[in-house]
């Protein structure tokens, strides 16, 4: 293991937690998609692109945008 | 939203999503991706572009009906798909069994059916995270439709 994959899986926790602990819903969502985005980095260095690919379409893309709609259709602060 | 700078990166971005979900799709069989990934990808490019010039514009987005009907060709192509398997004597979704012409490996027409189920899960992934987006999104009011 060495130091990249340490980095990226300390932000990952980091980003684990700030997700549970923040009130703005859409910080929340945005630290969310950062968390997606360092998975879909680590799925790759886990030799499982196929599994990057989709963590990248849908955890950082599609889900944000359907978690900001629905935001924005109720209020914002938790 | 009317920003130009969004307007013009929007226009300019997603030729190369579209066709980089196409490749993700066609090439399900050959190397990493398929039918669930490539969609997705198609799909997003086109919620950016609605989120980029307006979702009230009725003609810009896709249309709620025509994405039923997509949706719906999507899986009753991949039931046929397999049917087929079923009339030309051998199980459900068979490929080399049933007698489907395989090619040669590394093409993109190559491994039978796999290509066409492929292109049907991408259909209809597609278009029904374009509807779940637009029915999240739209305004009040047009729910009761």
């Amino acid at each position: 293991m060495t130091l990249v994959h340490f980095l990226l899986l300390l932000f990952l926790v980091v980003c684990a937690f700030f997700v549970g602990r923040t009130k703005d819903l859409i910080s929340a969502t945005i630290v969310f998609s950062a968390y997606s985005l360092t998975m879909a980095l680590l799925w790759q260095q886990l030799a499982s692109p196929d599994v990057a690919i989709t963590e990248a379409a849908i955890g950082a893309g599609v889900t944000t945008l359907l978690l900001f709609a629905a935001i924005s259709r109720t209020r914002r602060m938790e | 939203m009317s920003d130009i700078i969004v307007r013009v990166v929007t226009r300019l971005m997603i030729p190369y999503l579209q066709l980089y979900g196409l490749y993700i799709i066609l090439y399900g069989h050959n190397s990493p991706g398929g039918g669930f990934a490539g969609g997705t990808v198609i799909a997003s490019s086109l919620i950016l572009y609605v989120l980029a010039f307006g979702i009230d514009d009725e003609d810009l987005r896709l249309s709620p009906s025509v994405a039923r009907i997509i949706e719906s060709c999507g899986a009753l192509a991949y039931v046929g798909i397999g049917l087929g398997g079923i009339l030309l004597g051998a199980n459900f979704l068979s490929n080399k069994a049933a007698g489907f012409p395989l090619g040669i490996p590394g093409r993109v027409f190559s491994g039978g059916t796999i290509v066409l189920l492929t292109v049907s899960i991408g259909l209809k992934v597609a278009s029904t995270m374009i509807t779940l987006f637009t029915n999240i999104a739209e305004k009040e009011g047009e729910d009761e439709s």
